[in-house]
């Protein structure tokens, strides 16, 4: 029996285990989103084609499985740009499927863009269906190459001829086989037994652990071996999660904003053993200053991200479970008290720890945004929350106080730093897990970025609890501008913000506004409390700075530290 | 970080899939990442599912191993090698039309000689001449074209092959031998 492309498409979908798609309709991919007969699949209607692309960025992070998404052409793919981009660079899986105008391209017609070129520099990989009969195969290759290797959005560009013409449908693949594209799964074992030795031999070694290890599913392999060697363990934005937080040797972030004795541990050290990361510049500053007095193990399934900044000792290509797996086998062998021999080193760290602690002071009157963000982290920790953010200051605290203690759990936009992630990626996250707390910590200015997906929110009834940390600016770019301008005004605002309560009213959520820090925990309460979405605008103080910071180009050692807490009887010290 | 080696010609030759825009995705990428293309040269295989493409680029060590290995990861890309890291034969082909006034066509006809170049076409003011050569050789010719006057020049790009007999075990034979089909069937990605 013949069938129509995009009833081939469904089955193909639904092959591959697809149970959401985001997307956003239009003229030539009807037969997409509506296709005819009884499916399982569900089809969330997002306001903004970016958002429905980082909200299967949201889904895929939060559950491991690739997300999909579905948009017509023109511009309902060039507004997916961004979102490729970002999940390119924090390399999530994810499917585009995009409508293209009927059969013949290049014609300038109604609605009509040159998407595989567009796409090209921001995804994986993408595919132009020409015939009806390739969609099966092409649709096994497509969620394939976005999961395996080094995972990445690709796209599909399904031309509305294909979808409409009617063939036989033979069956969904059972295997793929590209010959251009085989990732290194197994390391090599040579390398794995250097980096053994090394390990075996270091005396202030560090662990420094990236967005790799979630997606790879190898954050039990990690623990085991911090376990094992009992080696200080620093996480990327990225990585946050790999690692519960209450591991003793768990370091907090390190980078630009990270903490200071992480990033100490860095310079200090005399072997890093870096996995799943890529030594982005807001990790290393300045590249050529970074690990030159150290040996560096690299694992990563990412060739090109060996050697890319940094020089390594010891590269090892592959899967970060598999080649971690390995490792620990060869590091039971090691005759070492390894807690014994790194009591100096822990001392060390426990000193800097104690010499430049992360604080804040949250006097009477004004709401420290430090403050706000530690409490919301605080007071959710037992319900085991997936958490969202936006991009800039409320990210950076968010990520310091960040508490948690599984994988999949924290959704940020790391290597694009796209403002507005925040709302769809939590959306992304409630649709997968519609009973689960999932909250999103944004800020004033990049929640406005994608508002529009409050909507969606309330249309399909998702929980998510959204808390904009109000400081009426840009908070990270006011905070730089003030580092390098005299200008005032400064570029970055005051600027007018709307009412954020009555806005969630508007759009049929909740809104709750704290102003005071005597109400800061009865409102987050009250919010965690309220079923449905809701939008909680805490109005924080405007000229708090983000610290630790490495100014950008700068060396690691060039940290700018918090200034000493003035003594003040109404202060409260909170680390 | 910067190369051990200092930047220098790398001759890379690329068995790619033979589909609509695998030569967009390698000329966007070396774009993308501010490498320059000296010349790129395409052609089917004996394998018509298989293309081949041949590249000049400039770089050191280390900018040559971010190149080959991002090469590597277009999936359309089925294999890379640095012709340069082996012993190979390099070819061009020119044609380049020349002045010949009557007085000089003596002289470009003996220039034309000496490095076995043809004219292809003829005016009562101009010789067309095409030549092959290695880069030295085509080099050579067009300086000593030069003082007549070159009218306008058409290259091929680079096309180069390994001495496969020369490095028998070298994965050259592989992929840039005669059979060199054969190195495209490497392994397949193969997911149930």
């Amino acid at each position: 029996m013949k069938i129509t492309g995009a009833e081939i498409l469904l089955k193909s979908l639904v092959e591959e285990g697809v149970t959401t798609i985001f997307g956003h309709p239009g003229g030539v991919i009807l037969h997409g989103t509506d296709p005819p007969g009884d499916h399982p699949i569900k089809y969330i209607l997002c306001r903004h084609e970016q958002v429905a692309t980082h909200a299967a960025e949201g889904y895929y992070k939060a559950t491991g499985r690739t997300g999909t998404v579905m948009v017509s052409s023109g511009s309902g793919v060039t507004n997916c740009v961004t979102a490729l981009t970002d999940a390119l660079v924090d390399s999530m899986a994810i499917v585009v499927l995009t409508g293209q105008l009927p059969a013949v391209m290049g014609w300038d017609a109604s609605q009509e863009a040159d998407v595989v070129g567009t796409a090209r520099g921001c995804t994986k990989h993408s595919f132009v269906v020409f015939k009806t009969e390739e969609i099966p195969r092409i649709i096994k290759e497509a969620y394939f190459i976005a999961r395996s290797g080094r995972p990445g959005p690709v796209l599909v560009d399904l031309p509305e001829a294909v979808m409409a013409d009617c063939v036989a449908y033979t069956g969904h693949p059972k295997s793929v086989a590209i010959r251009g594209y085989n990732p290194q799964m197994a390391g090599h074992p040579g390398q794995i037994k250097r980096a053994a030795e090394l390990i075996a031999q270091a005396r202030r070694p560090v662990i420094y652990g990236g967005g790799g290890i979630i997606h790879a599913d190898a954050s039990e392999e990690l623990h085991e071996l911090v376990e094992i060697t009992q080696i200080p363990t620093t996480l990327t934005l990225m990585g946050l999660g790999a690692l519960p937080t209450s591991h003793p040797l768990w370091l907090g972030m390190l980078g630009m904003h990270g903490l200071y004795w992480a990033n100490r541990c860095l310079i200090d050290a005399d072997l890093i053993v870096a996995i799943g990361s890529r030594f982005d510049d807001r990790v290393t500053g300045k590249a050529c200053d970074f690990g030159t007095q150290c040996k560096i193990i690299h694992v990563d399934i990412d060739p090109t991200s060996i050697q890319k900044h940094v020089k390594v000792d010891v590269p090892i290509v592959g899967d970060v479970r598999c080649v971690l797996r390995e490792l620990n086998k060869e590091l039971r062998k090691v005759e070492r008290n390894w807690a014994r021999d790194f009591e100096e080193w822990h001392g060390q760290i426990e000193a800097w720890k104690k010499q430049h602690p992360l604080r804040y002071e949250q006097r009477q009157g004004v709401i420290k945004p430090q403050y706000a963000i530690d409490m919301i982290l605080r007071l959710t920790e037992e319900y085991d929350p997936i958490i969202a953010t936006g991009v800039g200051q409320h990210q950076v605290w968010a990520a310091q106080f960040y508490r948690g203690r599984k994988p999949r759990r924290w959704l940020s936009s790391g290597g694009l730093g796209t403002m507005g992630y925040g709302f769809p990626a939590a959306l992304g996250a409630q649709a997968a897990f519609p009973k689960g707390l999932v909250l999103n910590i944004d800020g004033d200015g990049g929640s406005q970025v994608t508002l529009s997906e409050l909507s969606t929110l309330v249309d399909y009834k998702l929980p998510v609890k959204t808390f904009i940390i109000n400081n009426r600016c840009l908070g990270m770019v006011r905070q730089w501008h003030q580092r390098v301008s005299t200008h005032q005004p400064l570029p970055a605002g005051p600027m007018h913000q709307p009412d954020f309560v009555k806005l969630a009213e508007a759009y049929g959520a909740v809104g709750i506004r704290i102003e005071r820090p005597e109400d800061v925990k009865a409102g987050i309460e009250k919010a965690i409390n309220t079923p449905g979405p809701v939008v909680v605008d805490v109005v924080v103080e405007r000229e708090e700075n983000c610290l630790p910071a490495i100014p950008a180009g700068a060396a690691i050692t060039d940290i700018v530290r918090a200034p000493a807490p003035t003594p003040d009887k109404s202060s409260q010290a909170w680390h | 970080m910067k190369g051990q080696i200092p930047p220098r010609r790398h001759i890379l030759t690329l068995l790619v899939e033979n589909q609509v825009g695998v030569l967009a995705r390698i000329a966007g990428l070396i774009a993308a990442k501010g490498y320059n293309i000296d010349s790129v040269s395409v052609g089917e295989t004996m394998d018509a599912s298989v293309s081949r493409v041949t590249l000049v680029v400039h770089g050191d060590d280390w900018v040559m191993e971010q190149v080959l290995k991002q090469l590597n990861r277009l999936i359309e890309v089925i294999k890379v090698v640095d012709l340069t890291e082996e012993e190979f034969i390099e070819r061009e082909m020119i044609l380049v039309r020349v002045n010949a006034d009557p007085p000089n066509r003596a002289e470009i006809f003996r220039i034309a000689d000496i490095f076995r170049a043809k004219v292809v076409d003829l005016t009562h003011r101009t010789y067309t001449l095409e030549a092959t050569g290695d880069e030295d050789k085509i080099q050579a010719l067009l300086e000593l074209l030069r003082p007549f006057g070159i009218k306008e020049l058409v290259r091929t790009g680079l096309i180069a092959i390994g001495r496969v007999s020369k490095t028998p075990s070298s994965k050259l034979e592989r992929v840039a031998g005669g059979d060199g089909e054969e190195g495209a069937k490497k392994s397949p990605a193969v997911a149930t």
